[in-house]
């Protein structure tokens, strides 16, 4: 397994969307071509770093998400990167139809950052917090589903979108989570990484969930369970070969993500396995459910995201299938 | 790279726009299926912008000196089409392909099938954004002498998405924008007052901040005079609101709405022919 570089020190906690508007910053400084357009959200997604830097290359488009894609495709179309952002619930939410029509089908290279996403939006309630969106993006041919585990990944898929030459959706979230990936942490778009290796369950997470999965393994090693977290920072195009050899090696799967767990990132690895690779499996997400007001880490605990309640979901795994055996 | 060539009469581009509705009448016959009077009601105006008005090479699609020209109601695109084969970018027998398998004419066109077509579209109210992103960013870079033409049907103007795009517009004012307005009053389910009133339409747009101008959509030498005078306007986005005849040419297709989203059988069809062929009874032969 390669080095994966981690930080030594997992205490310091920033949020995805800082991460991304660094990103940003300096993918304007590397190139020209890239702009950006907000609706209304500039600060809370952590563009005003560009927009301040760079006024001439920002779009404030108000309060109007479908003109925010439909602005951003035309701007594609003459050279431009555009990066726009607004909270996921609203976009994708609101303009999936622009999306679908003028950046997916178009194949224009828009880099669409939806933040915000998850259950620990907190106060704002179910109407803010987006639990839909990666099975509304991963649906699209030609997009790119991206959901960095922590700020400093944020800010490497960020410049890897502005690289990209096809659509890309990025999820976000609001709250400052533990920074424990470092700069030399590998990134790509389109691989997963084996970010702990283990040798009785699997766990495929995404986003904000690979670090509840890296503090599950924690837990459940002195159980003596011994945890593979593989981190899938993109959904889509799916790192098939990660997830297979995992699942081949630990017959057991579990998938973690802020979100639905239908059609997401559960929905993803449950395909692949069902058609290549039946292996026991366990989704956890928000269960067909709208999210509420609440702190983050009380939400996280209610809708059983945390790291004990997925150690529970593991054991259960691991129980069952065994008792099926015999 | 070139402009176009050499600059035609107003009787010779009345007479390209009439060659451009039988190439829409055939079109729409052999598909089974399409839109009848938006096509024929724009034929003028996509007359005078491809042979007239349009900087654009058909044998260069992707030149970048070229204008741009979206079509937002992408439903309208067999008129797009016919005007595409005349003005050169494709063979003339392609056109009867429409709608069919494995043909560069989809249904509602698809830049990634056809070179020249600048955009994907057909679900409404998206293309005056796209077309405003396209003037910004030419802006951006400090482009002159390129300009974006938008057409939208009035109907599209029930999409909240084309005033957002409307606003964004008049707010950042790129000054090579110039949107044009398919006004033919009638949309699927009926004449447009009555499925959604969109008047006072012209007073709506110089409240958002644009220059307005209304014309006849039939008259080419009025497109003509409309987009020059647009050009001269710097001070606001133009949109030129051009009142066109639904089925325009085809006496028992104009002015009804039920035309709007049908083809022509193939009676239909031969009447229609026969129609334009003569100009609607107004000249004799039928051989011209």
């Amino acid at each position: 397994m390669p080095e994966m570089h981690f930080k030594h020190d997992w205490s310091e906690k920033d949020s995805l969307r800082k991460g991304f508007g660094m990103g940003l910053l300096e993918a304007g400084k590397r190139n020209k071509n890239v702009v950006a357009l907000c609706a209304d959200l500039t600060e809370s997604t952590q563009m005003h770093l560009f927009a301040e830097e760079f006024p001439e290359r920002f779009v404030q488009v108000g309060v109007a998400e479908q003109n925010l894609v439909t602005v951003a495709a035309g701007m594609a179309a003459m050279g431009k990167i555009p990066f726009v952002s607004s909270y996921a619930a609203f976009s994708p939410g609101r303009n999936w139809e622009q999306i679908r029509t003028t950046i997916a089908l178009n194949d224009r290279p828009v880099k669409i950052i939806g933040s915000h996403a998850g259950v620990s939006v907190g106060p704002d309630g179910a109407t803010h917090q987006m639990l839909e969106d990666i099975p509304l993006m991963r649906a699209l041919p030609n997009m790119v589903v991206i959901a960095p585990c922590d700020s400093v990944e944020a800010q490497k898929a960020t410049l890897a979108m502005a690289a990209d030459k096809r659509p890309n959706y990025m999820r976000l979230a609001r709250e400052a989570t533990p920074v424990f990936t470092s700069p030399h942490t590998p990134f790509e778009i389109g691989k997963g990484y084996v970010f702990r290796a283990g040798t009785d369950v699997t766990i495929v997470a995404t986003g904000t969930m690979t670090y509840q999965a890296l503090e599950t393994a924690k837990l459940l090693a002195h159980k003596y369970i011994s945890v593979e977290v593989v981190h899938i920072s993109t959904i889509k195009p799916l790192d098939e070969e990660v997830i297979l050899n995992s699942a081949a090696k630990t017959r057991h799967v579990i998938t973690a993500e802020e979100a639905q767990i239908a059609g997401g990132l559960g929905g993803a690895v449950a395909e692949l396995l069902g058609e290549k690779l039946p292996t026991s499996m366990a989704r956890v997400g928000v269960k067909d459910h709208f999210g509420e007001s609440g702190e983050p880490d009380e939400l996280i605990k209610y809708f059983g995201l945390d790291a004990e309640a997925i150690a529970k979901v593991a054991q259960k795994l691991l129980t069952d299938h065994t008792n099926h055996k015999h | 790279m070139t402009d176009m060539p050499h600059q035609y009469s107003i009787k010779e581009l009345e007479q390209r726009a009439n060659d451009i509705r039988m190439d829409i009448i055939k079109m729409l016959e052999q598909a089974g299926s399409g839109h009848s009077a938006g096509p024929l009601g724009l034929a003028d105006i996509f007359t005078a912008l491809y042979f007239h008005s349009l900087k654009h090479d058909p044998k260069n699609p992707d030149w970048d000196g070229r204008d741009i020209l979206i079509l937002s109601n992408g439903h309208c695109v067999p008129v797009r089409y016919a005007t595409m084969a005349h003005a050169g970018y494709f063979p003339k027998a392609e056109l009867l392909t429409l709608r069919k398998f494995g043909s560069r004419l989809q249904g509602h066109p698809e830049r990634l099938r056809l070179p020249g077509m600048e955009t994907t579209s057909g679900p409404l109210g998206s293309g005056l954004s796209q077309a405003t992103g396209m003037a910004l960013a030419l802006k951006m870079d400090d482009v002159r002498n390129r300009w974006v033409y938008v057409i939208t049907s009035d109907g599209e103007l029930d999409e909240g998405n084309s005033w957002e795009a409307v606003m964004l517009a008049a707010k950042y004012n790129p000054g090579n924008l110039i949107a044009i307005v398919d006004r033919n009053n009638i949309q699927i389910d009926g004449p447009t007052e009555s499925v959604m009133p969109l008047e006072s339409l012209k007073a709506k747009w110089e409240a958002f901040g644009w220059f307005a101008l209304n014309i006849n959509g039939n008259d080419i030498e009025a497109i003509i005079s409309a987009v020059e005078m647009a050009k001269a306007v710097t001070e606001k986005p133009v949109v030129i609101i051009a009142h066109t005849i639904p089925g325009k040419g085809v006496d028992f297709m104009e002015k009804d709405f039920h035309w709007h989203g049908k083809p022509p059988g193939h009676e239909e069809a031969m009447k229609a022919l026969k129609e334009l062929r003569t100009l609607q009874g107004k000249i004799r032969s039928e051989h011209q």
